[in-house]
């Protein structure tokens, strides 16, 4: 059929380059470190081609491991900071008028349009030795000296939680939003009170939309190493750290690909497990 | 009587409240923005403690006697334009067919554009710095571009397929009706229907790409560094008030950007109101 | 399937046409001819084929077999924009990011129409459809129906043979779409142009239609002029869709002599006695033989109901319920094996009050005898 050939071509045209794309710079790339983390270490540096599971092995080595645990409470302690203050936010936006709400949405996105790194840096700006915290707390006597925030894991959870805030936000209060208000008023109507009705209607509706959260903060803190970079200033280390140090000067790659493959297997393991309720598409990312 | 009253009273104290909440939250946002902005007027060699006021750091700036600054700058802004075209096209094109055809590697490559979304940054940028080095490809521009576009893509694909509905189906096919061919239905019809969802994917790649780190460190090899990288270096050893400076004009550059946006559309909208209400009095 | 049909008179024609959506049969060998300047309507349920036809008539969709023929052209391998077709879309399609002006102008437009004439004729169709002074609209600032003219000038702007309307007023509330059916029919009448009107709803079939298809999953059941679809159904579904019906189940019991009673002075037609259960009518019917399975279509305002058994008959009933209508009385009885029964008359003659026992009756010729196995469209 001549039609048929002629209405491939669009098709080709249209997802053609983004197949390729898709293919060539994430399933190969993906593909080529899950097998170099079965590699061997160089003596200087590099891979050399043959099996093995060291890499996975020295992950279990304690001093490694401590990395990978803090990491991981760490992740954890931002994905649940970022629920708790974030579902309110989320709900108090999404009970506004939608003129409002949308007002308010961009609000929370514009300080993302500000330099990611100048964000932080002025994180430590204002929790520095001589910044505007240590100068509030010293005058009012709160503290005799001025306090060491600089480089400690309390101030990189500070940056975390910050950072992810907004991204916990977006997709709890899409799905607040959606709920529509007279189901509440149904569940009133049939004699529940505030709280019964916020834990019997509203959370389990809106339980997609914080998933997704927990996705979108837990799997990005887990992995950074920015934030650790600019607010640890290279004291703190975690994951996203030792993973970069390994193409840096340790070189030590099949190390650095095991690493990756592990943020790899928890992320499919939060997406299969989202996946057993809502569809990946449903993942409010934008 | 009474009891509604005092039910007011204590919706009002909860409405309160949660205006704080909300107020406080919003500062929690603002308050790096403003240490930002305020530290470019820090009238202090290095930005370790508030010195006082001065402007001193905008007439730095804009003598451009910082080369470093400029050039990092100049460079990000090459990148994050070209990977916005790259990634639009591409992205734009991807998106309105992967929702409208069906083949066999569909659901593969729909599940390939979320891999870039989902899994950590360091990542992806690890897996194509090893395959580079492999395969022996140079770093520098083109590979950073090429990690720029890896990530902006799958965020185009998916705005554009949030904004294309069934009825831009139908809509094609009323222009096939009417006698336009694919392309000229494509061209006349397609891209103008889904024009917004174009220009919010566009303004999303060229954000994520200007203030990316990751990738831009990790696949630069040893040519310039884009100024996010530039600014993660300097950290060390404390950024001068002029970095400052220099990213509060680009703050008020994109918000200026945006109000200019809004002006127009709202202009825009008041000029169809009164050409409308010219012709109902007319009429 | 290669016969040249060139000098056909219908101006579309549809020939074993096959349809197939994976594993579900939406068309099933369609044969239809389409006059030239006809309305033509394809009527039936959701899901019966109705738009897949004018899709493929329109070339969204490929037939799976079979040929269809536009001006006795075959149009297989044409792709929609090269078929001298015009749709008018369920939803309008308006282009919403192009004023009425552009949209109107789209068609002429694409085909390189110098923008005078463009003007002019755009002009001419806007006027048509009353919508002059609308130029400028963006369409989410029409209403309903304004958007149905605007969709409807830009169709026919084109100038097509044909003009295919997939449920065009669906989307209106019930006094504008009587007013645009009256619209249409006139606008239609006036242009001479061949219209394939898509609907569900069996009124505004009848209203405007030279011939109507019923439909019914993927089958032509019925295609005919409305009186005749409304007075003479084939098929049961056909009895029972298209205006109210009662329908008994029945076994023939003798066959009579001629009636030619029926005005048509049809010479097959004989009077037929009828056993339903325990109940007993006569009707009028054609080639059909004792023991035959039957249904006898009634239509309300042909029943009669009187305290005494009519000849022929014995159809014993109750009445359980009466409704004013205004001019019309509709009333609902019981017959004695629980089938319900709608009965309508003008006046309320003799008082029939609740409970009450009654027998049915109605003159043999105004009933419709069809073939219990023939409620399967013949056509296959």
């Amino acid at each position: 059929m001549k039609k048929k050939d002629r209405s491939r071509l669009p098709m080709l045209a249209q997802t053609g380059p983004v197949s390729v794309w898709m293919v060539l710079f994430v399933t190969l790339p993906l593909l080529f470190i899950i097998y170099i983390s079965f590699m061997s270490r160089g003596e200087f540096g590099g891979v050399v081609y043959e099996f093995s599971t060291e890499s996975y092995r020295t992950i279990l080595d304690p001093m490694y491991f401590t990395v990978v645990a803090k990491s991981f409470r760490v992740a954890l302690t931002t994905t649940l900071l970022c629920l708790l203050f974030g579902y309110p936010l989320a709900y108090y936006i999404a009970k506004k008028p939608p003129e409002k709400a949308s007002r308010l949405i961009m609000l929370l996105m514009i300080p993302f349009w500000t330099n990611g790194m100048m964000r932080l840096n002025a994180w430590m700006l204002f929790f520095q030795m001589n910044g505007p915290v240590n100068y509030v707390l010293t005058h009012l006597h709160i503290v005799e000296k001025p306090v060491m925030f600089l480089y400690t894991d309390w101030l990189v959870n500070i940056g975390l939680f910050t950072n992810m805030l907004p991204f916990a936000v977006l997709p709890m209060y899409s799905s607040i939003e959606k709920l529509q208000k007279s189901l509440l008023e149904a569940s009133y109507d049939l004699g529940a009170d505030r709280k019964k009705t916020f834990f019997r209607v509203t959370l389990p509706l809106t339980f997609p939309g914080i998933f997704s959260a927990i996705i979108l903060t837990f799997i990005p803190a887990l992995g950074t190493y920015t934030v650790t970079d600019m607010l640890g200033g290279g004291k703190v280390l975690y994951i996203g750290n030792i993973i970069k140090n390994q193409f840096g000067a340790i070189r030590n790659w099949p190390l650095g690909a095991a690493l990756s493959v592990l943020l790899l297997v928890i992320t499919a393991l939060l997406i299969f497990l989202y996946s057993r309720f809502a569809g990946i598409e449903d993942l409010e990312v934008v | 009587m009474e009891k509604t009253g005092r039910r007011k009273k204590k919706g009002r104290a909860l409405s309160v409240l949660a205006d704080l909440y909300a107020i406080a939250m919003y500062t929690l946002f603002y308050i790096p923005v403003a240490v930002m902005i305020a530290f470019s007027f820090n009238d202090a060699k290095r930005n370790f403690s508030w010195e006082g006021f001065t402007t001193r750091w905008y007439g730095k700036l804009f003598s451009f006697s910082n080369t470093t600054l400029w050039d990092a700058l100049v460079y990000s802004l090459v990148i994050a334009v070209l990977a916005t075209l790259i990634s639009t096209v591409v992205g734009v094109l991807g998106g309105i067919g992967l929702r409208k055809f069906e083949f066999r590697a569909k659901k593969f490559i729909n599940m390939m554009i979320y891999v870039p979304i989902i899994v950590p940054e360091i990542v992806l940028a690890v897996a194509m710095l090893i395959i580079f080095i492999t395969i022996g490809i140079r770093m520098g521009m083109g590979t950073i571009l090429i990690g720029h576009c890896t990530f902006c893509i799958p965020y185009a694909v998916v705005t554009i397929k949030g904004r294309i509905s069934g009825d831009n189906e139908t809509l094609e096919e009323a222009s096939m009706d009417l006698g336009a061919n694919r392309v000229q239905t494509f061209f006349r019809v397609t891209i103008p229907s889904i024009m917004p969802g174009i220009m919010s994917a566009a303004f999303l790649s060229f954000t994520l790409s200007i203030d990316d780190v990751v990738m831009s460190n990790m696949l630069a090899g040893a040519s310039q560094s884009t100024l996010p990288v530039l600014i993660l270096s300097l950290n060390r050893t404390g950024l001068s008030g002029d970095v400052n400076a220099l990213t509060t004009v680009m703050i008020a550059a994109m918000v200026a950007g945006l109000l200019l946006h809004r002006l127009i559309r709202r202009a825009a909208a008041a000029g169809r109101k009164r050409a409308e209400d010219g012709e109902s009095a007319k009429g | 399937m290669c016969g040249v049909d060139a000098l056909s008179e219908a101006i579309v024609s549809l020939k074993n046409v096959e349809k197939w959506f994976g594993d579900n049969h939406v068309v099933r060998n369609m044969n239809l001819d389409i006059a030239e300047g006809e309305f033509l309507t394809l009527l039936g349920p959701s899901g019966c084929g109705k738009t897949t036809t004018l899709r493929m008539i329109a070339g969204f969709e490929d037939a799976t077999e079979g040929t269809i023929l536009v001006e006795g052209e075959r149009v297989e391998d044409k792709e929609p924009f090269q078929r001298d077709v015009n749709t008018v879309f369920q939803n309008y399609s308006l282009f919403p990011h192009m004023t009425v002006y552009d949209n109107v102008a789209y068609g002429p437009s694409i085909r390189k129409t110098p923008k005078a004439e463009i003007r002019e004729r755009v002009k001419e169709m806007l006027d048509m459809v009353q919508m002059s002074g609308y130029e400028k609209r963006k369409p989410d600032e029409l209403s309903g129906g304004q958007k149905q003219r605007v969709a409807i000038a830009r169709a026919l702007i084109n100038r097509p043979r044909v003009l295919l309307l997939d449920e065009p007023l669906g989307a209106l509330d019930l006094k504008l779409r009587k007013q645009m059916q009256i619209e249409l029919k006139r606008l239609q009448k006036k242009l001479g142009i061949t219209f394939v009107y898509v609907t569900h709803d069996q009124e505004e079939a009848m209203t405007m239609s030279d011939r109507i298809a019923v439909m019914k999953d993927g089958v032509i059941e019925q295609i005919g002029r409305p009186a005749e679809i409304y007075r003479r159904p084939k098929t049961r579904f056909v009895a029972d869709f298209i205006g109210e019906s009662n329908i008994f189940e029945g076994v023939v019991e003798h066959v009579g002599d001629r009636t030619g009673a029926d005005g048509s002075a049809s010479g097959g037609a004989r009077l037929l006695g009828i056993r339903l259960g325990a109940g007993r009518v006569s009707a009028c019917g054609e080639g059909f033989s004792a023991g035959d399975r039957v249904y006898v279509s009634v239509r309300p305002e042909s029943l009669c109901v009187s305290r005494e058994k009519a000849e022929g008959f014995d159809l014993p009933a109750s009445v359980t319920d009466t409704v004013y209508m205004g001019t019309l009385t509709k009333i609902l009885l019981r017959t004695a094996d629980g089938q319900e029964v709608k009965y309508s008359r003008f006046e309320q003659e003799e008082d029939l009050r609740e409970s009450m026992g009654v027998y049915l009756c109605w003159q043999p010729e105004k009933a419709v005898v069809i073939p219990a196995e023939a409620e399967r469209g013949e056509s296959r």
